[in-house]
C-alpha cells in the first residue's frame, strides 16, 4: 500500500472491518452521505447501505444508549462522536452502561462497541472542539482506551478495537488526519505501547497527536548532543507499563507529554506506576509536559498552549540537569 | 401576558385528563371499550388472577426479607401488579422487554426465579441474569437509560428483517418500560426521537405511580404523560394501570401493531406506588396516609377476585390453592434467598472485562495474596 493519509486509513480499516463482519454496524452524526465532518467514513454508506452506515438524530446519549441495545441484539457498533467536548451528553451511557454491561451480567453480556472520537487541539477551533478527555475514560473500568498516531496504527488499531470483545474508546489525532504514512503488514498488539525511536538519555512518552512533536523534539535534541527515547504509548488503558518500565531503567529519566491538563491526567497515573516499579533507576524526577489546568483556551493562544518541542526541550533539559 | 404577571395565574390549567381504558373497575365489573376489545377466557382471567397473588406475594417476602437484614434494600411494586402482570403478559416468546427495577412482575411473566432478582437486593451481585435467558434486561437503576438500550434493541430487530414479516413467530416487540420520573430524563426523550425516526417496532409502558421518591407527577410533566408522545409523532394511551385487563388489552394491541411495522406508542399506566420508593424510603414526609387509603379502594388483585367470585362464580377452593401456592411461593423465596452465596472477594474481577487486561490480572493476584497472608496468618 502506497503512503496514505491518517484519516484515509481509519476509513480503510472501516471499510476492512465492515467487509470482515455484517454484524459490524457505523453509526453517528453525518457519517452516511457526508462521510462525517472529516470524512473519516467517506463512501461506505454508498457501498454497505443505509442500514449498516447510518445518520442518528443529533443526540450523543441516543446514539450510544441505541448502541448498547444494537450490541444486546448481537451488533457490533461503531459510534461516531463527532468532537471530543460533545461527547460529553453521552458520557452516562458509556460509564454506567457500556462499561458496566458485562460486569452487571456476569459476564453473560457483550459490549463490542466501539466510540470514535476525533480529540485535541491545533486546528484553529472554537470552543468545545479541542479537548483530550481520556482520562475520563481511563478512569472507568471496564473501558479500553487507546489513540493511534500514524496511519498504520489507524487501520489496524480501528480493526481491532472492533474487533473486541470490550468496549474501546478510540482517540483521534484530529490534527493528524491529514498526515501521510505507510501501513504496515502486520499490526502491533492493540494494548501494546511502541518505541517509536530509541534512545539512550532520557525516555518521553506521548500518545496520540503528541507523539510527532516528542519526536519533532527528539530530532531537534541530536543537536545539542542528546539521544532521547520516545515510546508512542498507544494504549491509554490498559497501559503497557511494562514497556515503559523497561525504557526507564534504561534512560534512567521520564518525561510524559500530552495534550490534556497534567493534574490528574494519564501522565500522573504513568508517573505514579514508573516510580513504584523503577524507583531505583530513576535519576530524577518523572516530569510532565501538558495541557495547563485550564478550559482550553481560545484558538489564538492554542499554540502557547498546547505542549510544543520548546516545552518539552525544556523538560528534558530540566530532566538531564537534575 | 403583562410584565410582572405572577407566574402561576399566567399557567393555564392543566387539561381535562383524558379518558383512561379500563375493562374491569376497581368494583370488579367487566366493561368494554370501542378501541379495546378484550375476548378472553375466564380461565385467562383466574391466571391472570394467580399471576398477580403470586407477584405481591413474592414483593411482601422480600420486604420482610429486607426487614430482618436479608436484604440490603427491596424496590416494592406493591399496587403495580395489574399494569406489570398485564403487559409482561401480553408479551411473546421473541419480544425483548427493558425493565427498570421494579418490574418485577413483569420478571415474573417472563419465568424469572423471583430468586434471581434477589441478588443485587442482597448485594451478592449486580444482576448476574443474561437478558436472552428470559428476554428480560437487566434491571437498569439509573432511570430511563434502559429506553435508549430497548430503542437499539428495537433498531437491530428491524435490521434482522423481524418485523411485519406477517409471521408470528418471527415479528418481533420490544416493551420498554420507565415511570413518571423517567419522563424528564433526556434518554427517554432521545428514545422518542429514535423510535419516531425509524418507526422502531417499539412499545413505551410508562407507569405513573404517582411519585419519583418524594416528588409528585405534577413535578414532572403539565399534561398526562401520555400526551408526551404526540409532540414526538406516534400515538399515547392512557390506561387504568391497576386493571390487569386493560393493561393486557392495550399493550397487545401495541405490541401487535409494533411487531407488524406500525410504529412505537406509549402506553401511560395510572396506577400507585403503594409503598415506600424503596425499603429505605419514608413517605410520611411527602403524602398524605389519606392518599394512599383512597388507592386501596382500586387495588389491582380485588377487582379481579371480585369478577372471578361474582361474574365467574369461582369456588373458594380456588383462591384457597392459590393463596396454599403462595404460600409455598414465600417459603422459596425466604430460604433461596438465605441460601445465596456471598460472592467470592476476587469474583469482583471476573468479569470487568471479556478479555482481562494484564494490569488488571496484576492487581487481583496482589489483592489475592495480601488475602492470603492473612490466612498463612492464622493457620
Amino acid at each position: 500500500m502506497s503512503p496514505i493519509m491518517l484519516a484515509k486509513a481509519l476509513n480503510e480499516g472501516l471499510r476492512r472491518s465492515l467487509e470482515d463482519d455484517p454484524k459490524v454496524i457505523i453509526m453517528g452524526e453525518d457519517v452516511g452521505k457526508l462521510g462525517g465532518v472529516f470524512r473519516v467514513t467517506d463512501g461506505l454508506q454508498k457501498d454497505f447501505g443505509e442500514a449498516r452506515v447510518f445518520d442518528t438524530p443529533l443526540a450523543e446519549s441516543g446514539i450510544i444508549g441505541t448502541a448498547v441495545g444494537l450490541a444486546i441484539r448481537g451488533y457490533r457498533p461503531v459510534c461516531e462522536i463527532q468532537f471530543d467536548g460533545f461527547v460529553y451528553p453521552g458520557f452516562d451511557q458509556i460509564v454506567s452502561q457500556v462499561a458496566k454491561m458485562h460486569n452487571r451480567s456476569n459476564g453473560q453480556l457483550k459490549m463490542p462497541i466501539t466510540i470514535r472520537i476525533p480529540y485535541g487541539g491545533g486546528i484553529g477551533a472554537v470552543e468545545h472542539h479541542s479537548e483530550s478527555p481520556e482520562a475520563y475514560f481511563a478512569h472507568t473500568a471496564g473501558l479500553k482506551v487507546v489513540t493511534c498516531s500514524n496511519p498504520s496504527d489507524a487501520y489496524w488499531m480501528i480493526q481491532q478495537a472492533i474487533k473486541s470483545d470490550d468496549p474501546v474508546i478510540f482517540f483521534e489525532p484530529k490534527r493528524r488526519y491529514w498526515v501521510k504514512g505507510e501501513v504496515a503488514d502486520e499490526p502491533d498488539p492493540l494494548h501494546r505501547a511502541r518505541i517509536a525511536r530509541p534512545g539512550r538519555d532520557a525516555t518521553v512518552v506521548a500518545y496520540g497527536p503528541m507523539v510527532a512533536t516528542a519526536l519533532e523534539s527528539a530530532t531537534a535534541a541530536e543537536k545539542d548532543g542528546h539521544d532521547l527515547e520516545v515510546i508512542d504509548l498507544r494504549s491509554i488503558s490498559p497501559i503497557d507499563t511494562a514497556t515503559v518500565v523497561e525504557s526507564v531503567k534504561r534512560t534512567g529519566r521520564l518525561v510524559i507529554v500530552h495534550e490534556a491538563s497534567v493534574s490528574h491526567g494519564v501522565g500522573a497515573e504513568l508517573a505514579a506506576r514508573v516510580q513504584e516499579k523503577a524507583f531505583y533507576s530513576l535519576e530524577a524526577p518523572v516530569l510532565r509536559v501538558g495541557g495547563f489546568d485550564t478550559p482550553y483556551p481560545a484558538s489564538r493562544l492554542e499554540e502557547e498552549w498546547l505542549p510544543n518541542v520548546d516545552r518539552i526541550l525544556d523538560a528534558v533539559d530540566r530532566s538531564l540537569e537534575y | 401576558m403583562s410584565v410582572g404577571s405572577d407566574v402561576s395565574t399566567a399557567l393555564p390549567a392543566v387539561p381535562p385528563e383524558p379518558d383512561m381504558v379500563q375493562l374491569l373497575t376497581p368494583e370488579g365489573v367487566r366493561v368494554e371499550h370501542p378501541d379495546y376489545p378484550l375476548d378472553i377466557p375466564d380461565d385467562e382471567i383466574k391466571a391472570l388472577y394467580r399471576d398477580l397473588v403470586l407477584v405481591r406475594r413474592i414483593d411482601t417476602e422480600a420486604i420482610a426479607l429486607q426487614r430482618q437484614g436479608e436484604l440490603g434494600l427491596w424496590a416494592s411494586c406493591l399496587g403495580q401488579e395489574g399494569a406489570q402482570v398485564g403487559a409482561g403478559r401480553a408479551l411473546r416468546k421473541q419480544d425483548m422487554s427493558f425493565p427498570t427495577y421494579r418490574e418485577h412482575g413483569v420478571a415474573w411473566c417472563q419465568n424469572v426465579d423471583p430468586l434471581v432478582l434477589l441478588g443485587m437486593f442482597r448485594g451478592t451481585n449486580l444482576g448476574g441474569w443474561n437478558p436472552a435467558d428470559n428476554n428480560f434486561n437487566l434491571y437498569t437503576i439509573v432511570i430511563g437509560a434502559q429506553t435508549l438500550h430497548a430503542a437499539g434493541y428495537a433498531m437491530g430487530v428491524v435490521r434482522d428483517g423481524a418485523v411485519g414479516t406477517g409471521d408470528p413467530e418471527r415479528d418481533t416487540a420490544v416493551l420498554a418500560f420507565f415511570g413518571d420520573g423517567a419522563s424528564s430524563q433526556g434518554d427517554v426523550n432521545e428514545s422518542f426521537v429514535w423510535a419516531a425516526a425509524d418507526n422502531l417496532p417499539i412499545v413505551y409502558f410508562c407507569q405513573n405511580n404517582q411519585w419519583a421518591i418524594s416528588a409528585p407527577v405534577t413535578t414532572q410533566s403539565r399534561v398526562p404523560i401520555s400526551r408526551r408522545s404526540s409532540g414526538f409523532g406516534f400515538p399515547g394511551v392512557r390506561i387504568d394501570g391497576n386493571d390487569v385487563l386493560a393493561s393486557l388489552a392495550v399493550t397487545r394491541k401495541a405490541l401487535d401493531q409494533a411487531r407488524g411495522g406500525q410504529g412505537p406508542t406509549l402506553i401511560e399506566a395510572f396506577t400507585y406506588r403503594m409503598n415506600p420508593h424503596t425499603t429505605s424510603d419514608d413517605p410520611t414526609r411527602y403524602r398524605l396516609a389519606a392518599e394512599t387509603e383512597t388507592w386501596k379502594l382500586r387495588d389491582p388483585i380485588e377487582r379481579v377476585r371480585a369478577y372471578l367470585a361474582r361474574e365467574v362464580g369461582v369456588e373458594h377452593s380456588f383462591f384457597e390453592a392459590i393463596d396454599r401456592e403462595s404460600e409455598a411461593m414465600a417459603e422459596h423465596v425466604r430460604a433461596g434467598c438465605r441460601a445465596l452465596p456471598d460472592p467470592e472477594p476476587l469474583s469482583a474481577f471476573d468479569h470487568v472485562h471479556a478479555e482481562m487486561t494484564d494490569e488488571l490480572r496484576e492487581q487481583r493476584d496482589a489483592f489475592a495474596a495480601y488475602l492470603a497472608s492473612f490466612e498463612e496468618a492464622s493457620a
